[in-house]
């Protein structure tokens, strides 16, 4: 998957490169660029300036392309009225605890189910990858009944991080890109580790991780992509205004707040996500393809 | 991420081989157990995340779909909420728009994406920018995108960005959400802007492993593109195709925050309740826990049955 441009695909080079092949190529790729960026940047334009529009200009027919005059104070309303900082650092907050929970523990677990491999090792990672067939809506209501009343502790999470932080954890997926990118460093690095005294936990610290950053990034990336894309879950364990996240934010005040302002705090929520994708988007692409792929 | 999620099924290797070479270490019981422990001690944080918030709330569901609980008291009531959840009018509704709907994403949803990849796969020219795309739409909040397709695109006026797109070309246009029967197009469409992406990006992978080769030979063979197509790329992406038709349909089928958002949940005259849906308002909103696990259960046999004969029909072809 890295280097393609040499290998050939459906239509040769060559036929690329000559007389009618090269017009209907030339021809071809502007009307999917073009066309690409109609149907997939459109929307957004139209999101960002029809924010800008105010009430009458969004309901005249035929729309405007610009805002005839752009009226910034609805993204002022949606930042203050709906306290979108309030819930910006909710939801950054839940993500960063999320990333955290999710490296050492399911770092932890991978390690020990690819190199400890105590008895039992394989039995558990069944039932962890037995977890994927089981669809979220089929978990949601006995999960959240589990949440409002922690067996044996009988503690609440309602409103605690925590209740986002820990089922996140059980995130076989996450298990599974790890143990096998543990699996493909060698043995023997191990074994000289433990030949130099190293215990466990300084092999996993000064060897394995040290080696593993690139999954280390993805599945980082991948945890806070999921906290901030995810909807019901938060909604249902983070009922009170003052812990919730900004998606379940915006839908709370939707029902009473101008459609103008609900898409302005709908831009402002969506900022974050697509600045994380422009940045690492290499790395977001890569992981999603090794993960599917070579299983 | 759903449709990454499932080929870890698959990939559990279970490699025989001793943790460290055997020989230079006196493998005494002491040491075996003490080594175990470690082991286990790097597991447990994982594993008791799974067995409170996955293992345990599978069976708490079963066990609850067979309870009913009123006023603080548990009793058994055997498969009454099951009678009542079937009952409901709404239960049938809800099945057939969902079905209707993971049909519908199919069609669309499922071939769109490939023939996108398809063409991409093609092009040696702004390829990066193409990929950035159609990746996009993936990482906005479903809430956020869902607002603007609610507001901004379905507008039944010829205000909307769809009808006045449509109005411009002398198409017909549509009311979209306020008509039942556009409905579940108009989720479909929404849905597969959203969630494209990630199909692409693997569809992407898997066609540039096909050994160019082949095509090659094939037009040798005379074969147009059309032949290639037919008889190279898709029998060389059979696995991939086959295995994103199942997650498509397990993510489709639990299709929960388009009605929510685009339809204030049932939509115009039930036309947009769904399953998730209904689990969500007879849990959350009807009081009905019971009878919300029971629905699950119910949606998990369907899918489980589903997936199951899929296998069976997938794997005789092979």
């Amino acid at each position: 998957m890295a280097q393609d441009s040499g290998t050939r695909t459906l239509i040769s080079h060559a036929q690329l490169r000559r007389g009618r092949g090269r017009v209907l190529y030339w021809t071809l790729l502007t009307v999917v660029v073009v066309g690409f960026t109609l149907v997939f940047i459109g929307p957004l334009y139209w999101m960002v300036t029809g924010a800008l529009k105010s009430g009458q200009e969004i309901a005249q027919t035929p729309p405007s392309l610009f805002p005839q005059d752009p009226q910034p104070q609805n993204y002022v309303d949606a930042w203050t009225n709906l306290n979108l900082a309030k819930l910006l650092f909710n939801t950054f907050y839940y993500a960063v605890g999320a990333v955290l929970f999710q490296l050492v523990l399911d770092t932890a677990a991978a390690y020990s189910l690819s190199k400890l491999r105590p008895v039992f090792g394989n039995a558990i990672l069944g039932l962890m990858l037995a977890t994927l067939m089981i669809p979220a809506m089929v978990l949601i209501v006995p999960q959240y009944v589990t949440v409002i009343d922690l067996p044996i502790l009988h503690l609440n999470l309602l409103d605690s991080p925590f209740a986002i932080w820990l089922p996140l954890v059980a995130n076989a997926f996450n298990i599974f890109l790890l143990k096998r990118f543990f699996d493909s460093i060698p043995e023997d690095l191990m074994a000289a580790a433990l030949v130099d005294g190293a215990t466990p936990l300084r092999t996993l610290w000064s060897i394995i991780l040290p080696m593993s950053r690139p999954i280390l990034g993805v599945v980082s990336i991948f945890a806070v992509t999921a906290v901030w894309k995810d909807f019901l879950w938060p909604k249902l364990v983070m009922p009170s205004p003052e812990t919730r996240t900004v998606s379940v934010g915006i839908y709370a005040f939707a029902g009473g707040t101008p459609m103008n302002v609900v898409i302005a705090a709908s831009v402002i929520a969506a900022i974050p996500t697509v600045i994380i994708f422009l940045v690492f988007q290499r790395n977001i692409m890569s992981g999603l393809t090794t993960g599917s792929l070579k299983g | 991420m759903a449709i990454t999620t499932a080929p870890g099924a698959t990939g559990a290797p279970g490699r025989p081989a001793p943790p460290y070479p055997s020989g230079w270490r006196r493998t005494s019981l002491g040491r075996k157990v003490r080594d175990n422990l470690t082991g286990h001690a790097f597991l447990i944080g994982a594993v008791l995340c799974f067995a409170v918030f996955s293992w345990y709330p599978m069976v708490r569901g079963v066990v609850m779909s067979f309870q009913r609980t009123r006023r603080g008291q548990t009793t058994w009531v055997g498969w009454d909420n099951y009678a009542r959840i079937v009952d409901d009018p709404s239960f049938w509704t809800a099945w057939k728009n969902t079905f209707y709907f993971t049909i519908l994403a199919l069609v669309l949803g499922y071939a769109v994406p490939f023939l996108v990849a398809i063409l991409l796969n093609e092009f040696r020219h702004a390829k990066g920018y193409l990929r950035i795309l159609v990746y996009l739409p993936v990482m906005l909040p479903p809430a956020s995108a869902l607002f603007l397709f609610k507001f901004y695109a379905y507008d039944p006026s010829e205000a909307g960005l769809f009808n006045a797109t449509l109005s411009a070309l002398h198409l017909p246009t549509s009311e979209w959400m306020q008509s039942p029967g556009m409905t579940m197009p108009a989720m479909v469409i929404a849905s597969t802007w959203m969630n494209m992406g990630s199909a692409v990006l693997i569809y992407l992978a898997a066609l540039q492993n096909i050994p160019g080769e082949l095509y090659e030979a094939a037009e040798l063979d005379g074969a147009g593109i059309w032949r290639r197509i037919v008889n190279v790329t898709i029998p060389q992406t059979r696995l991939i195709l086959a295995l994103l038709a199942m997650l498509q349909i397990v993510a489709t089928m639990q299709l929960f925050i388009e009605p929510l958002i685009l339809a204030n949940g049932a939509g115009t005259g039930d036309s947009a309740t769904s399953v998730a849906y209904l689990i969500y308002q007879h849990g959350f909103f009807q009081n009905d826990l019971n009878g919300a696990a029971a629905l699950g259960v119910i949606m998990l046999v369907v899918l489980a049955g589903f997936s199951a004969g899929y296998v069976r029909l997938t794997a005789k072809q092979d």
